[in-house]
């Protein structure tokens, strides 16, 4: 087994192994979905697990619509489920 | 033994009977203008198949923005056109409606009004006279000056030189709009065969009597050629030369927003670049949101063939064009990028009607970046013409043999 470590989500550790996707390490973990859908709240995360598709959006370190399925796992990432339309702040 | 073919619209279930299958009209082509002129066949009370090489909705129309737009278009036919395709859309969606059941047929059918604005004295001198001559044609204008620009988009730019306001563009989801219009032509009775090419046309004597597929033959009255950039592919079937080529577009897909923008905005810039010859690089913003959240940003043109590479400066130029006019989006971050080809004939005008060199043969495409708009009055014309109607509309503009050299 590779080196890996933990990140947060949701308030709690959940622990990866070097190399793992953000969503790969919360799957293997138990979670299925993290984020729901904008209009009729339906639960999504991955779908195509390869980056196409973008209905695995997270909000990563403060950062909405981030997509878990290729952004590798770090230890120390705050990762939050996404509720609705997840975004950035806008200023203006 | 013959058991009875799967009601469902795989390629091959109404065509594994034993004798050709006859319909009054096979239409080639499942975007847009194909299943608006499918349903509007059928409800004029003809038997149609809707045969289609790839899925639905799988070349243009999967690749745009869903305009429904009589701004950007001069005074003449194809704004006459354009006009009256919007009342033939209300009407496809009260059907639909009635059908389905949801609100406006289920196709994201929106009257949001577009707003073409102009980034200095010059362009607002050249929309203004736009303006002008469409008001007389017929087209409401609400010409707004610099101050009045935010009060109906509060994000925009501060510094630009005016507007006008054309209540009547809207917009759909064009997607969603195919599938629901083939979902109701199959309830009338329509047969719809995606992956189902047609590799050739039967003909009896001069006249065009139906198709040819790798699945079997289709005998109908009437073929219609609703196969959009690749109509020109169609038209060489039966012999005949239709100039459709395709230009390339662009679109940026946002992250998913609260409403930020209100109408469909653009540059003025937008219409003669629509208009222009030059086959470089054309851009200039064209923004709209969307229900599901997400802000569209094209628009490019670009005459590269079928190149279907996505060109990083194209992308990098729309996206500075599009903060220009509206600042927050420097902010926003993109999602991904689509891309797809317009099918453009030489005088940027649509193909429609029968076509005198091949008896039988119809065309409906060539609609250029109006495909969408103009879909429902194509395929009311199109039915009107079919059942020997006179059309609505007059078509002279639109025939498809007005390419050939004057004999």
């Amino acid at each position: 087994m590779s080196a890996g470590g933990e990140f947060g989500f949701d308030g709690r550790a959940v622990p990866f192994i070097e190399g793992q996707s953000v969503g790969a390490a919360l799957w293997a973990d138990g979670v299925r979905a993290w984020r729901s859908t904008r209009i009729e709240g339906r639960p999504r995360g991955l779908f195509c697990g390869i980056g196409v598709c973008f209905d695995c959006l997270i909000e990563i370190d403060g950062q909405g619509d981030q997509r878990a399925c290729v952004t590798p796992a770090r230890d120390g990432l705050t990762v939050r489920s996404q509720e609705g339309a997840g975004r950035d702040p806008l200023e203006s | 033994m013959f058991t009875a073919v799967t009601p469902d619209c795989s390629p091959t279930a109404s065509l594994r009977v034993a004798a050709p299958p006859a319909v009054d009209v096979v239409v080639i082509g499942a975007g847009i203008v194909g299943a608006c002129t499918a349903l509007a066949a059928v409800r004029a009370g003809l038997t149609v198949a809707v045969l289609d090489r790839g899925p639905l909705a799988g070349g243009t129309t999967g690749a745009g923005e869903g305009n429904l737009l009589v701004s950007d278009k001069p005074p003449g036919p194809e704004l006459r056109l354009a006009l009256f395709s919007l009342d033939c859309w209300a009407e496809i969606a009260g059907h639909l409606g009635d059908l389905n059941g949801l609100p406006d047929g289920g196709f994201e059918l929106e009257s949001k009004g577009g707003l073409m604005v102009a980034t200095d004295d010059r362009s607002l001198g050249s929309l203004t006279s736009l303006a002008t001559g469409q008001a007389v044609a017929g087209v409401q204008v609400q010409p707004l000056g610099p101050d009045e620009l935010r009060q109906h988009e509060p994000h925009l730019a501060g510094d630009l030189a005016g507007g006008v306001r054309y209540a009547q563009d809207a917009q759909l989801q064009p997607m969603l709009a195919t599938a629901r219009i083939l979902a109701a032509a199959r309830a009338h009775g329509v047969r719809v065969h995606p992956g189902t090419a047609v590799t050739g046309l039967l003909r009896s004597g001069e006249r065009v009597a139906g198709v040819r597929t790798a699945h079997g033959s289709i005998a109908a009255g009437a073929v219609v050629n609703a196969a959009g950039t690749w109509g020109g592919e169609v038209a060489a079937l039966a012999g005949v030369h239709l100039p459709v080529l395709p230009r390339r577009g662009v679109i940026l897909v946002t992250q998913p927003l609260p409403v930020l923008i209100r109408h469909k905005v653009y540059a003025a810039e937008y219409v003669s670049d629509v208009a222009s010859e030059d086959p470089g690089l054309e851009s200039s913003a064209v923004v709209e949101g969307t229900r599901s959240g997400t802000i569209l940003i094209g628009a490019s043109r670009e005459r590269v063939g079928f190149d279907p590479a996505m060109p990083v400066p194209v992308l990098r130029r729309l996206a500075r064009q599009a903060i220009r006019l509206f600042p927050v989006l420097g902010q926003v971050r993109l999602l991904r990028s689509y891309r797809g080809f317009r099918p453009y004939c030489p005088d940027h005008l649509p193909v429609i009607g029968a076509d005198p060199r091949a008896p039988g043969l119809l065309h409906a495409c060539g609609h250029e970046g109006s495909g969408i708009g103009l879909a429902a009055a194509t395929g009311a014309l199109l039915a009107q013409i079919l059942t020997g109607a006179a059309p609505q509309v007059d078509l002279d503009a639109f025939r498809p043999e007005r390419f050939e050299p004057a004999a």
